[in-house]
């Protein structure tokens, strides 16, 4: 599904690098939870396989489905199947969230060469999945993530998820800010996508999402390459004893 | 051989095509006498050059090239099918009173529900008669506003309507303006609206026509509004791609009443909406809002004067404009707050929104005060489409264009959700997404 290898990254303005040679392999249908210390470069690795350009990368490569993935567009990657959950949602003003979600299905639908979908098929894919994420049809019709509260967000993250239903799922601290309940609510709705053809990385800071979501892997990153790589039981000894040898190793 | 003073410069080819223009209106009545003190008026400065202030960003000398000569009626036929394409408030029923190649046409127009509150008559029939209704209004002076001198001399129809006092409309009125054929003229309007103390009504206005015709529409329009009374007024400029507009508006508010315009401009390749407002009475208030798209080289100017002569009344601004490829924008607004017009409330702000390199706007919003306590303010912004935005909504497998439109719609939506009108806000929100070829809204 996605291989990265030796990857170096910096920032576009800058020379600071902040991914210094990291390599991780994700096989269909894994889920593999990245856990570190902050300012590692978790979310510079997530931004940079949605192909956010602020960064450029020096070195390296990643293969998603047997193509090269720094060659396609955002959109690109999206249709082809390529999703981030963002760490912090931005409110986007003026754009209603459900003219958003059935752009955003239609548009990849187009680049894929599938049929539009009709209005009324967009409405009952997105009433079925946005109650069970315990989504107001208030929210839908309002803008974009506007008034949103954090949790509220990461949820309509995990509706766009569901809806446009990715292969590789990549969640950017989903869990934080979310109550006990509407952890489970998003870990259910993750684990309602789990599928052999589906892979997911969870980049997290809390173990107990990972009860939740049980990982096939969990990686340690720690400035800017993975560091250590384990089991479920790597979480555990992580919340045990912190980061600080793996920063030291770094 | 001396020249006068009317000779010291060359006429540019536009203005050489008016003189010509006009002399071929010669005829001796009474109305003819009234448009040569128009058109002498005009002749004396010619087109308004970037060294006169109100117009340094609209340069005409250099952005009218020629001059069409009065446009021919159009067949009934055409006149039908042009209307067709006046579709900008077609979700609303509203009543219509219809312009085409500057007559007024009564069977393509329908006042039905109205007869008992709205007095009409075309202003054509005036005109006609001799009657010499060419009423010089205080607001604008011939000799420094060559928009209402233009106007003078060539105008040929319009519409007087009066509003009975306490009248709430049943419906929306809208005044469309259609140039039909594609032979260049000039179609030049003047309507005179009254609007009665107490009385409620929508008003629209639509200025459509063909692409690839460089026609010319000069619009001006006297509007009295009457104490305590309550009017939305709504133009929207939708002309033809190679058409040049010159509209100006000279509202008056009387005590009491609130007046909210909206300017929402989208056609033309030269064109300039100018308000000039007066209050004129005590606890007033208007918001003078609209959102303009310029693409291609369109120059497209909005210029507000907003003269606060009396205490107590309030005003707000508000504009956006979205400017793409090498188009052109211009937002000069001033409010002027005089001496005696204490307690005076303005707000001004203009934003604007420069997507490409080579896209360009001059914003100017202005505040004169000469009163001691008032609260006022303006601001202005030109920038660029937020880069987090367009990356979330790419990430989500939407395409760049398609997301910069999204955006697009969403800046001016904020300017347009503050009229007052849900089917107002949905017409023009539905035209905006068409301006910018973006699916319909999902609710
Ligand atoms: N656009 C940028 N400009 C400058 N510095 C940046 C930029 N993006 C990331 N960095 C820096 O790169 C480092 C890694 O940041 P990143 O957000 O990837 O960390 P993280 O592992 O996600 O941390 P956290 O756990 O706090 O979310 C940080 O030191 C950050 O300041
Ligand atoms: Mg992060």
């Amino acid at each position: 599904m996605l291989e990265i290898d030796n990857l170096h990254a910096k920032v576009a303005e800058d020379d600071t690098e902040i991914l210094r040679g990291l390599s991780l392999k994700v096989g269909p249908g894994e889920v593999h939870a990245i856990m570190g210390p902050n300012g590692s470069g978790k979310s510079t690795l997530s931004y940079i396989l949605a192909g956010k350009e602020d960064y450029d990368v020096t070195d390296g490569s990643i293969t998603y489905k047997g193509e090269d993935l720094l060659e396609m567009e955002p959109d690109e990657r999206a249709a082809a199947g390529v999703f981030l959950a963002f760490q912090y949602p931005i409110e986007i003003p003026g754009v209603g969230t459900m003219t958003f979600l059935k752009t955003a299905m239609n548009a990849q639908r187009r680049a894929r060469g599938e049929p539009e979908l009709t209005t009324p098929d967009f409405m009952r894919q997105v009433r079925e999945l946005a109650g069970a994420l315990n989504i107001t049809p208030d929210m839908l019709k309002r803008p974009l993530n506007v008034g949103f509260s954090g949790g509220e967000k990461k949820r309509n993250e995990i509706l766009q998820m569901a809806l446009l239903a990715p292969s590789l799922c990549v969640m950017d601290e989903t869990d934080s800010g979310l109550d006990i309940d509407a952890l489970r609510i998003v870990a259910d709705g993750v684990n309602r996508m789990r599928s052999p053809e589906r892979s997911i990385i969870v980049i997290t800071h809390y173990q107990r999402l990972l009860e939740y979501i049980v990982p096939d892997h969990v990686h340690v990153m720690s400035r800017g390459r993975i560091v250590k790589s384990g089991g479920r039981e790597l979480a555990l000894e992580l919340e045990e004893n912190g980061y600080a040898e793996y920063v030291e190793a770094a | 051989m001396m020249a006068g003073a009317e000779r010291t410069r060359t006429r540019t080819r536009a203005e050489e095509a008016l003189a010509r223009n006009f002399a071929a209106l010669a005829s001796d009545d009474a109305v003819h006498e009234m448009r040569s003190q128009a058109f002498d008026a005009f002749m004396e400065k010619g087109l308004p050059h970037r060294r006169v202030e109100d117009w340094k960003y609209t340069d005409l000398r250099a952005l009218m090239s020629d001059a069409p000569p009065p446009a021919s009626p159009a067949s009934p036929q055409a006149a039908e099918e042009a209307l067709a394409r006046a579709d900008v408030f077609a979700g609303i029923d509203r009543a219509r009173i219809v312009f085409v190649n500057g007559q007024f046409l009564p069977a393509l127009s329908d006042l039905k529900g109205l007869e008992e509150d709205v007095e009409f008559a075309s202003f054509g029939r005036f005109l006609a008669g001799g009657g010499a209704l060419l009423v010089a209004t205080d607001q604008a002076d011939e000799a420094e506003a060559p928009v209402l001198a233009l106007n003078g001399a060539f105008v040929t129809d319009g519409a007087v309507l009066r509003i009975r006092e306490g009248a709430k409309l049943a419906r929306p009125l809208e005044i469309v303006t259609v140039y039909a054929g594609a032979e260049p003229g000039l179609q030049t309007l003047r309507h005179q609206v009254s609007v009665g103390d107490g009385a409620e009504a929508v008003i629209l206005q639509s200025y459509v026509g063909p692409d690839d015709v460089a026609y010319h529409t000069n619009a001006v329009t006297d509007v009295r509004i009457g104490k305590g009374a309550k009017v939305k007024w709504v133009k929207a400029q939708e002309e033809g791609n190679k058409a040049v507009h010159l509209g100006l508006d000279l509202p008056r508010v009387d005590a009491d009443a609130v007046f909210d315009p909206f300017l929402f401009a989208a056609g033309s390749a030269v064109a300039r909406a100018e308000i000039r407002l007066i209050f004129d009475g005590e606890g007033a208030s208007a918001g003078i809002r609209g959102a303009t798209i310029a693409r291609g080289r369109q120059h497209l100017d909005t210029t507000l004067i907003v003269d606060h002569a009396v205490p107590e009344c309030t005003s707000q601004e508000f504009f956006k404009a979205a400017i793409d490829d090498e188009a052109k924008g211009v937002f000069q607004g001033r409010i002027n707050v005089w001496r005696d017009a204490q307690k005076t409330e303005g707000k001004m702000m203009s934003q604007a929104l420069l997507l490409s390199e080579s896209a360009e706007f001059d914003n100017k919003p202005e505040l004169e005060i000469f009163a001691d306590d008032v609260v006022c303010g303006h601001g202005a912004t030109c920038g660029q489409i937020d880069e987090e935005m367009l990356f979330f909504m790419r990430s989500r497998g939407v395409p760049m264009e398609e997301a910069e439109r999204l955006l697009v719609h969403a800046f001016l939506a904020e300017a347009i959700e503050e009229i007052a009108d849900e089917d107002v806000i949905e017409a023009l929100e539905a035209r905006t997404r068409r301006w910018l070829s973006l699916a319909s809204e999902v609710r």
